[in-house]
């Protein structure tokens, strides 16, 4: 069970606030985004049902909405996760490549965490950075024009923790 | 050529206000302030400023359709969610030029009667979140947004909202069923937003770069910017150019020059890299048909093709393509077509909202008949098979989504077939990417 900060909960309600009376419900997503954030980048469902208390409505309704969108993650993830892109474009610059090497470097499968919870390899679709290709999503930015050597390096900022998530 | 959106686009600390303004910046505001909404959708009318998400509707027309029945308040919202594969360029104005999408959003709300604007922006340019609210701040601080601005009378908010991670939210009515909280499964229309939109209230959705085009349509006046252009393709258009060229980027174009210009001259992508030749192109985002050289260079008649919506189309999908959102993906002689339609495919089936049973279904066989393909485990009858299942899901779904998936696989076939059964006779060099050169030597016959 998380419990929002008061800091958060202002947050919260000005979010509501930008919407119609009574449409408080609109704010979700932004609010999932914040939860999220607050629980390790993940939702269990007792982060879910308090968002649903906080926003007044069903837990049935914010379980519909977190399931579809990609950005929540439903199962825990390792501290750092790199989400690389997979589609066309980016497949035109290598991000093949790119996946299998990180994944032989962690020795993880897309998917998956590595046993120290440190870090998810996540393949993801278009991120719209196809003219900056290879890329990934680190955190709140986009790491692009990725090559072998970037990707080591940001590993080893990651393991000595001067990794900048956001 | 004369630019109107990016011309600015490298002046130092021009995405802060002060900047901007000194630039310019909010003169439309200004004097669309002493026209009326009314006059106001009248010069984009006479713009013929066109939709620039990828249906390229007119944006006049669109806004003439908003209902005003009394005492309902009505709302524009911005498309920021960006997310056809090939697309970056409303990244780019947001990132580079914010307070431009601010003062189109001030100049359209104005026209449209909204008092409560929202930027509804994909979740994961996240980053593009703060560079928002910081210029939505500053217009605030200096008067341009908030209650009565500049003594017009007119008040006007603009929130940023943010979604979570979904293609399909980029069609008007998921969008909307997203700003309200929910899964984003578009609607069925009508009615239409303009009349039930957001909340039920009227609506009217425009892209980022629409929205920020209305300010050089108030600036110059309609008729001025319909000049720029050629025909119905009115204004400049941004594109997104990406895959194998020298300079992928965004740029600002007239919509006069030609593709062979586009894709060669140093002055856009600047050519292929590594001496290679170009094979292929999908010169308007993912969804749209790609087309090999011959018919990319000049239309089925002989004629060159030039980077507009009438020319981007000349022959339909038998010989043409389209112009969509702009996302320009350029293919060189060693790529694999099947390879590419495949991780298309894969898409699609990944942001199908499952609404409705043949895209829902479709696109997932689509995916599993073409990874076997490219894997050399496919039957020569898949690829009937593959253009079967996509004339079927093409017109029968409630959104666009459904001939989005369907079209590149079409297309695909329709022109590179035979690479389609190379990868069926050669299982075990299929999936060795060197294969590509045969649209040269031996332009393959038209399937309509």
């Amino acid at each position: 069970m998380i419990q929002f900060s008061e800091e958060k909960l202002q947050k919260v309600n000005e979010l509501i606030s930008h919407y119609p009376e009574g449409k408080q419900k609109s704010a979700i997503l932004p609010i999932l985004h914040i939860a999220q954030e607050e629980n390790g980048n993940w939702l269990d469902v007792s982060v879910m049902d308090y968002v649903a208390s906080l926003l007044n409505i069903q837990p049935i309704e914010v379980y519909e909405v977190a399931t579809f969108y990609s950005m929540y993650n439903l199962k825990p993830v390792g501290k750092y996760m790199f989400e690389v892109c997979q589609t066309g474009p980016c497949m035109l610059n290598g991000s093949d490549d790119i996946i299998s090497y990180i994944g032989e470097k962690l020795n993880i499968k897309p998917g998956e965490t590595t046993s120290d919870g440190m870090f998810t390899l996540k393949t993801v679709e278009c991120l719209g950075a196809c003219g900056y290709a290879p890329m990934m999503q680190f955190g709140k930015y986009y790491r692009e024009h990725l090559t072998k050597e970037k990707v080591d390096t940001l590993i080893d900022e990651c393991r000595t923790k001067s990794a900048n998530l956001n | 050529m004369q630019k109107l959106l990016l011309e600015k686009d490298h002046v130092e600390g021009i995405r802060f206000y002060e900047t901007y303004r000194r630039e310019g910046g909010y003169r439309s505001v200004e004097k669309a302030f002493k026209m009326s909404p009314a006059d106001v959708v009248e010069e984009v009318k006479k713009s013929g400023l066109r939709g620039r998400g990828g249906a390229g509707f007119p944006t006049g027309m669109k806004w003439s359709f908003i209902a005003k029945p009394e005492g309902v308040p009505r709302h524009l919202v911005c498309n920021a969610d960006e997310s056809e594969p090939g697309t970056f360029k409303d990244r780019y104005l947001m990132e580079f030029l914010p307070h431009l999408l601010i003062e189109g959003l001030i100049v359209s709300s104005f026209a449209l009667g909204s008092n409560v604007t929202y930027i509804y922006i994909r979740g994961e340019y996240a980053w593009i979140v703060d560079i928002l609210e910081q210029a939505i701040i500053e217009a605030k601080n200096n008067g341009f947004l908030g209650k009565n601005i500049l003594g017009s009378g007119f008040d006007c908010e603009i929130y940023v909202h943010s979604g979570a991670g979904a293609y399909i939210c980029g069609e008007e009515t998921a969008l909307i069923e997203s700003l309200e909280g929910k899964r984003g499964n578009p609607r069925i229309k009508p009615p239409f937003p303009a009349i039930k939109g957001a909340w039920d209230r009227p609506t009217v959705v425009n892209n980022v770069e629409t929205i920020a085009a209305v300010v050089p349509v108030i600036n110059m006046g309609g008729d001025e910017y319909a000049k720029i252009g050629l025909g119905k393709s009115t204004g400049t258009k941004l594109m997104s150019a990406c895959g194998n060229i020298n300079k992928p980027g965004v740029y600002e174009i007239d919509m006069t020059i030609s593709v062979e210009e586009f894709i060669f001259s140093d002055e856009y992508c600047g050519g292929i890299p590594n001496g290679k030749r170009l094979k292929a192109c999908i010169p308007g985002g993912s969804s749209v048909p790609i087309l090999p050289t011959n018919l990319l260079l000049k239309t089925a008649k002989g004629e060159t093709r030039y980077m507009n919506y009438e020319s981007l189309s000349d022959g339909g999908f038998a010989t043409g393509s389209m112009m969509g959102s702009g996302g320009f993906i350029v293919f060189d002689e060693d790529q694999c077509v099947v390879r590419h339609t495949y991780t298309l495919a894969r898409f699609y089936r990944h942001e199908s909202c499952g609404q409705c049973s043949p895209c829902r279904e479709g696109t997932g066989w689509m995916e599993k008949i073409l990874k076997n393909i490219e894997i050399g485990r496919g039957k020569m009858s898949d690829i009937d098979l593959l253009w079967d299942i996509q004339s079927k899901i093409e017109g029968n779904t409630i959104c666009p989504l459904g001939d989005a998936a369907a079209w590149p696989v079409a297309a695909a076939i329709r022109h590179f077939r035979d690479e389609f059964e190379w990868h069926v006779l050669n299982p075990n060099e299929a999936q060795k990417r060197n294969y590509g050169l045969a649209h040269y030597a031996n332009t393959l016959e038209v399937v309509a």
